[in-house]
């Protein structure tokens, strides 16, 4: 296989997450979409990583995007249900208090 | 033939003895050593299970004062399993009204592959794996790591309070006990400083003293804190609050019957002995009996040139140490199930977060420090009793680790793992 | 076909099938079943990359952790069994028009490029050579056995890099970024933990 075909499978992952982002009303929908979006971007740092002089250096930032994935995940998920606990829902629809 | 069958030197071996130069045969010699293997593995993953739950109604037997099965198949009624899944393929396989059906569906097999996967890495004796990883351990860890997703899917899809009540029992439990699990799993591993599995089985050569547990103070308390742990993580008594019978029905699979509901006790059998073969390979000794027996075997078959017939008869033997001790540690836990009285849930979460979770860092901490405070007490040395862990690794048995293009008189071409994915990764 | 294409076209288009259902589900638990599914298979991918250290780091953290939390989350937060909220027909289809754009965007960048010709004017005098490496039973570095050369990279040391023949000069590692990280998973634990404690609950009459 060469680069370009998972530099393409990445691309869907992305393009997947960023529609995922958009659409869903679900505040958890939206954190999925995120993780298609990291995961997308970890797929080509990766293949650059294996087929390119990139090296080792593709590894070490993909793990970097795992562990700061799982991090950004908590503090999402600590609000979306600091959200419920208030609001009784997580339609981010309805987050539209600063609005004024 | 070399001492190890890991998938990429049986493709190796096929491909230089039985096939011949025919396009794409290097993918043809793999896909035959990786059938090889998914059968083996798939007859253990099998029949062992059928084991361990006939030894377990046997267990439960006596300590509970009767004799357990005692009629079909003979004496002990050893195929009492055997017919107990007969029974459970004609089961009709019901789904609830209420449940998600696809999630429903899904989830024994999501439970079954993640256990099933952990054995990919599990080395049976020495160089007996599948596929030997760099991170084998941490490619295990991983995998059963993954099991919990099913249960929760069982728990939440079924439509039913008690599963859902089981599946978020689970969720939280494991997540919590997995920290434990790797932290004190990692505390043998800084001894050695590999995470490959078969590498750290070849550290602990030449009696019981060089086994992992003995290597300190720190890796003797993390072997019980991780059988604790591990015990926990697989869901076993007393920490089976997932599917405690006495509050929630059967917890998260209340409502599955039949061959689905058989799956999730596969797996969860099978992921006792791979536990234990982590402890096994991480503090026991691995394929080692202790005694230098197998030392003694391999140097014998090594100075007598016996061939790879020799070396390969002393795998098997290794292969049935490894065996019988994975077994003794399953048999411990049952022993504990059978005995010990389940937790409530908030005291097991407590074990787990205020004491385990401490414990075990102390245990990485002090064993970080220990060679340190040696060093520095001893002038020099990192170990007073033994060897220093550098010298021992591989020196009992130079055969162990040779390279792979030993046994040929002619400069070797590259592997055909490296064939393969030269042929088609780098350059296609 | 080789072993590795085919491997690749099963684990590509599990990825792919499963992030496309993640958009196209309404059902968040169901949405969370196929992120499993696809950034399992994405670890997958990783394996056949030659980086098996991320692809289980990959299978431990991501689906092994996140996503159970993840799970977690959409447990607590359901209102009701099977919770659904819906997209509008208008949404999704405009959405699927940007999608589309978006793809045929990137498709077209990534198939302009010759990266045959970028890699080999990149990669010159740097080809790793087969004899070089000594194997030990398990792969080489090359090919996936990058366990230790990622430890040496976090702790500041790049051997890989450094020990090629004819090199002079010392690369940096990544002990800095590592430590960072480290202080910021602490950060997180704490913040979370604050931001996630037990309140007051909001009556529904009170709204």
């Amino acid at each position: 296989m060469d680069l370009s075909s998972y530099l393409l499978v990445g691309a869907v992952l992305f393009v997947a997450g960023v529609v995922c982002m958009a659409t869903k009303r679900n505040g958890i929908g939206v954190l999925m979409g995120v993780e298609l979006v990291l995961n997308g971007a970890n797929i080509n740092f990766v293949a650059f990583a294996n087929y390119t002089r990139l090296g080792l250096d593709g590894q070490v930032i993909s793990l970097f995007v795992i562990v700061l994935a799982a991090a950004e995940a908590a503090v999402a998920l600590a609000i979306a249900l600091s959200f419920y606990n208030n609001h009784l829902t997580i339609d981010v629809d309805q987050a539209n208090q600063l609005q004024g | 033939m070399m001492p190890l069958i890991a998938a990429n030197s049986l493709a190796e071996y096929v491909l230089e003895s039985i096939l011949w130069d025919f396009p794409g045969n290097g993918s043809v010699a793999f896909t035959i050593a990786a059938l090889v293997h998914v059968v083996l593995i798939l007859t253990f993953f099998g029949v062992a299970p059928l084991v361990f739950i006939w030894l377990e109604r046997k267990v439960a037997g006596r300590i509970q004062d009767r004799l357990g099965p005692t009629r079909v198949g003979g004496r002990f009624g050893w195929l009492q399993t055997l017919a107990d899944g007969v029974k459970l393929i004609q089961k009709e396989d019901l789904c609830p009204a209420d449940a998600d059906r696809m999630l429903f569906r899904m989830s024994p097999y999501l439970v079954f592959v993640a256990s099933f996967g952990a054995f990919i890495a599990l080395p049976f004796g020495n160089g007996f794996v599948v596929q030997n990883l760099e991170v084998g351990l941490f490619f295990m860890l991983a995998l059963m790591s993954l099991e919990v997703l099913g249960v929760v899917f069982a728990g939440y899809s079924s439509g039913s309070k008690w599963a859902l009540f089981g599946g978020m029992r689970e969720a939280a439990q494991v997540v919590s006990y997995e920290i434990p699990m790797a932290i004190c799993a990692l505390v043998p591993v800084i001894a050695t400083g590999s995470l490959n599995l078969v590498e750290v089985g070849h550290f602990q050569a030449g009696g019981m003293g060089n086994w992992l547990i003995f290597q300190n103070p720190f890796t003797f308390v993390a072997f019980f804190v991780y059988f604790t742990v591990a015990t926990a993580s697989v869901k076993r008594a007393p920490f089976d609050l997932a599917e405690a019978e006495s509050e929630l029905v059967a917890g998260f699979h209340t409502e599955y019957s039949g061959i689905r509901w058989s799956y999730f006790f596969m797996a969860e059998y099978a992921s006792m002995f791979a536990v234990s073969g982590i402890a096994v390979f991480l503090f026991l000794g691995g394929w080692y009996d202790g005694f230098g027996i197998i030392e003694t075997l391999d140097r014998f078959v090594l100075d007598n040139g016996c061939g790879w017939l020799g070396q390969y008869t002393v795998n098997v033997i290794g292969l049935a140490i490894f065996i019988a001790k994975g077994t003794s540690l399953v048999f411990f836990q049952m022993w504990v199930r059978w005995t010990l009285p389940r937790l409530r849930i908030d005291q097991v979460m407590m074990t787990c977060l205020k004491y385990l979770l401490p414990i075990s860092c102390t245990l990485f901490l002090g064993a970080t420090v220990w060679p340190l405070f040696l060093h520095s007490m001893t002038a020099g040395q990192t170990d007073i009793i033994r060897a220093p862990m550098g010298d021992r690794a591989y020196s009992p048995r130079p055969a162990a680790v040779q390279p792979l293009h030993k046994s040929h008189s002619a400069p070797h071409p590259a592997p055909a793992a490296a064939i393969i994915r030269e042929g088609s990764g780098k350059e296609a | 076909m080789t072993g590795h294409q085919l491997l690749f076209w099963v684990f590509a288009a599990v990825t792919c099938g499963g992030a496309i259902a993640v958009v196209l589900t309404q059902n968040v638990v169901r949405m969370a079943f196929w992120l499993i599914v696809s950034l399992g298979a994405s670890a997958g991918l990783f394996f056949l990359l030659n980086a098996d250290f991320v692809g289980t780091a990959q299978l431990l953290v991501y689906v092994g952790g996140t996503l159970v939390l993840l799970v977690f989350g959409v447990m607590l937060t359901a209102s009701g069994p099977f919770s659904k909220m819906q997209t509008r027909p208008g949404e999704l289809f405009l959405a699927g028009v940007v999608a589309i754009l978006l793809l045929g965007l990137l498709g077209s960048s990534v198939c302009s490029v010759e990266w045959d010709r970028v890699i080999a004017a990149t990669n010159s005098g740097h080809q790793i050579t087969n004899q070089q490496s000594l194997n030990h039973g398990f792969n080489r570095p090359e090919e996936g056995n990058t366990g230790h050369p990622l430890g040496m990279a976090f702790l500041g040391m790049r051997p890989d890099r450094d020990l090629v023949a004819g090199n002079k000069t010392l690369s940096t590692g990544y002990l800095l970024p590592f430590e960072i990280a480290s202080v910021h998973l602490l950060v997180v634990l704490i913040g979370a933990a604050y931001l996630a404690r037990a309140k007051r609950r909001v009556h529904p009459n009170e709204l």
